[in-house]
């Protein structure tokens, strides 16, 4: 299988033409570096994205930001949001604090990047 | 002239930080760590943080804490180290006037009209989105048009989701960044629509946010009709050819709630021009020598006050050194040398600063920031000064989406005997 991406690790955002076979990067083109192909590699096998978001909490007009601690799965984008969605939070939350814990079966905890009162 | 009753309540402040975003907090920082004092900084919200506050996705801090937070996060640690210095911040408190001889007034709620007399004055006000009117978008008034940081702070900060169908105008970062949340929280984004043959924004966000959901960037296209009675309910857009003249038959429609704008920002200069700070109108910020000091002694600017920035964390080193500069004006240690302008050349727009001074005794290094033009590959960014050049770089890409810096050698600042230097890009 080809496919087609950008490298978004530096400016040039070069289009890399990735081959694919039986789940194995075995070519890449376009990189105008090393790093380019090293993306190719992580991105076509295991693509991975944090996931922000602003959560409603109970009793306050204003809403929590959360973060995955680091990125998960980026098929995994949209369950992760959706239990997000439905997350009751009760103030004090605090930075830091965890807010959902192994979102989606990921092993990523879902933490606060603010403290509401 | 004022009473003697007023001249009582004038506070003398050594350096008063206007702006309490990323940039008046590295500049206190920085003006507290130089021994200063009598240090106020004034925000005209009730929280520090400035824009970062409603900023919750991650991608800050890469460069100056090796690590991607996000925009409240990266403002926390600021917020953190300004507390830990012990630095007084008045938040709820607008500037409203500042002079050219650093007297300011301000308001709050609490306190009423406040008078100060500052040694050094910092400008940290930030920037604003570029308004609608400024634009002329064709079609009716309907509720449904936002800005994208408007909506970025519905969103963002009040939980609250203008619209479900989306389409967004202009492919700025702030643009491309609420195309991913809306998306996320549950919104359809239909289309990116950019009227230039070229993002304006980083390609990561071209790619994290609109390539991972599927979202169309349609570049060389405009939106040529709004349509909508209370709130909108569609509009036409169509593609332009160089002139930025829509070609008819191109015409495309979409039903949609919402359209955002996402079309530049500038920089919040009121109080600059109030001050009689000379502007450039390449940045639409001040002129500003090697020390951020502004045409007017004393008076310093950082930040997108300055020129419009992408990354938070070079505002950060900018305002260190502006923060820096303040607390050595008002400390008396002046510089002695002569200024030379700084010109921009082919493909280069505001370069900043626009005055460099050829110091007598020892020379530093100088950070050089500018935008480019248009987009050149393989090209070589020059410096000359009187016909000699001092300096030149050569980088893969530049792109009018990000901004190019380089520093200027001490050996390099020692070669300019003209009065000029001029940065050319040369394909
Ligand atoms: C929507 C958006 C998305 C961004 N995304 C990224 C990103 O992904 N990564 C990244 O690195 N950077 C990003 N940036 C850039 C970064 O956030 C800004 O460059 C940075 O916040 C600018 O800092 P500042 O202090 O100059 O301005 P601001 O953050 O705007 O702070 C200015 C402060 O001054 C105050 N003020 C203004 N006028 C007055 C007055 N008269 N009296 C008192 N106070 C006043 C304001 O209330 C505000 O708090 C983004 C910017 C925006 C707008
Ligand atoms: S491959 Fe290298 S040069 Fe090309 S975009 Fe990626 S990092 Fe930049």
């Amino acid at each position: 299988m080809e496919r087609q991406i950008t490298c978004i690790n530096c400016p040039v955002g070069c289009r890399l033409q990735v081959t694919i076979e039986n789940g194995q990067v075995t070519r890449v083109e376009g990189h105008g570096c090393k790093r380019g192909e090293t993306y190719a590699h992580q991105e076509c096998i295991a693509p991975a994205r944090m996931v922000t978001a602003a959560v409603p909490v109970a009793d306050r007009n204003i809403p929590v930001s959360v973060k995955t601690r680091t990125p998960i799965p980026k098929e995994k984008i949209f369950a992760c949001m959706k239990q997000l969605a439905v997350l009751s939070l009760k103030a004090p939350v605090y930075m830091g604090d965890v807010v959902l814990s192994d979102v989606c079966d990921t092993g990523v905890d879902v933490i606060a990047t603010k403290t509401v009162e | 002239m004022l009473s003697n009753e007023l001249k009582q309540q004038v506070q003398y402040v050594d350096v008063l930080v206007i702006g309490a975003g990323p940039a008046g907090m590295a500049a206190a920082i920085a003006a507290r760590e130089a021994g200063v004092e009598n240090l106020l900084v004034l925000e005209r919200e009730e929280h520090m943080g400035g824009i970062l506050r409603q900023c919750i996705h991650n991608g800050f801090g890469l460069h100056r804490f090796k690590e991607e937070l996000t925009g409240p996060e990266y403002a926390q640690r600021d917020i953190d180290k300004v507390q830990e210095l012990g630095i007084e911040v008045r938040c709820g408190t607008t500037v409203l006037s500042v002079d050219e001889h650093r007297f300011v007034t301000a308001i709050s709620k609490e306190k009423g009209v406040q008078l100060f007399e500052a040694g050094a004055v910092v400008l940290a006000m930030g920037c604003r989105e570029r308004p609608r009117g400024a634009l002329g978008t064709p079609g009716s008034r309907c509720a449904g048009v936002y800005s994208a940081g408007t909506a970025q702070k519905f969103v963002n900060l009040e939980g609250y989701m203008p619209g479900k169908r989306v389409v967004i105008l202009g492919s700025g970062d702030i643009g491309l960044i609420m195309a991913r949340r809306m998306t996320l929280q549950g919104a359809k984004v239909l289309a990116c629509v950019e009227i230039m043959p070229y993002s304006g924004g980083l390609n990561r966000n071209i790619v994290q946010c609109l390539e991972d959901y599927d979202i169309p960037l349609l570049l060389s296209h405009t939106v040529v009709d709004i349509e909508g009675k209370d709130r909108l309910s569609g509009i036409t857009i169509a593609e332009v050819d160089e002139k930025r003249n829509p070609i008819p038959g191109t015409e495309q429609h979409f039903d949609c709630d919402t359209l955002l704008l996402s079309v530049g920002l500038i920089p919040e200069n009121e109080l600059t021009q109030q001050a009689g700070v000379e502007l450039s109108p390449a940045t639409q910020g001040a002129v500003v020598d090697d020390n951020l000091q502004t045409s007017k002694e004393g008076i310093f600017a950082c930040g997108n006050v300055l020129h419009v920035h992408d990354l938070v964390d070079f505002v950060s080193a900018e305002s260190f050194r502006a923060g820096k500069a303040a607390a050595a004006y008002v400390q008396g240690k002046k510089r002695q040398g002569r200024f030379v302008e700084m010109k921009d050349g082919n493909g280069v727009r505001g370069v900043v600063p626009q005055r460099l001074m050829i110091p007598e005794g020892e020379t530093e290094p100088v950070q050089v920031m500018f935008r480019p033009a248009a987009v050149y590959e393989n090209a070589t960014v020059v410096l000359t000064a009187g016909g000699k050049e001092i300096m030149r770089q050569r980088k893969r890409i530049f792109t009018p989406g990000e901004m190019a810096e380089l520093t200027l050698k001490p050996e390099a600042i020692r070669q300019i005997e003209s009065d000029t230097v001029t940065v050319d890009i040369l394909a």
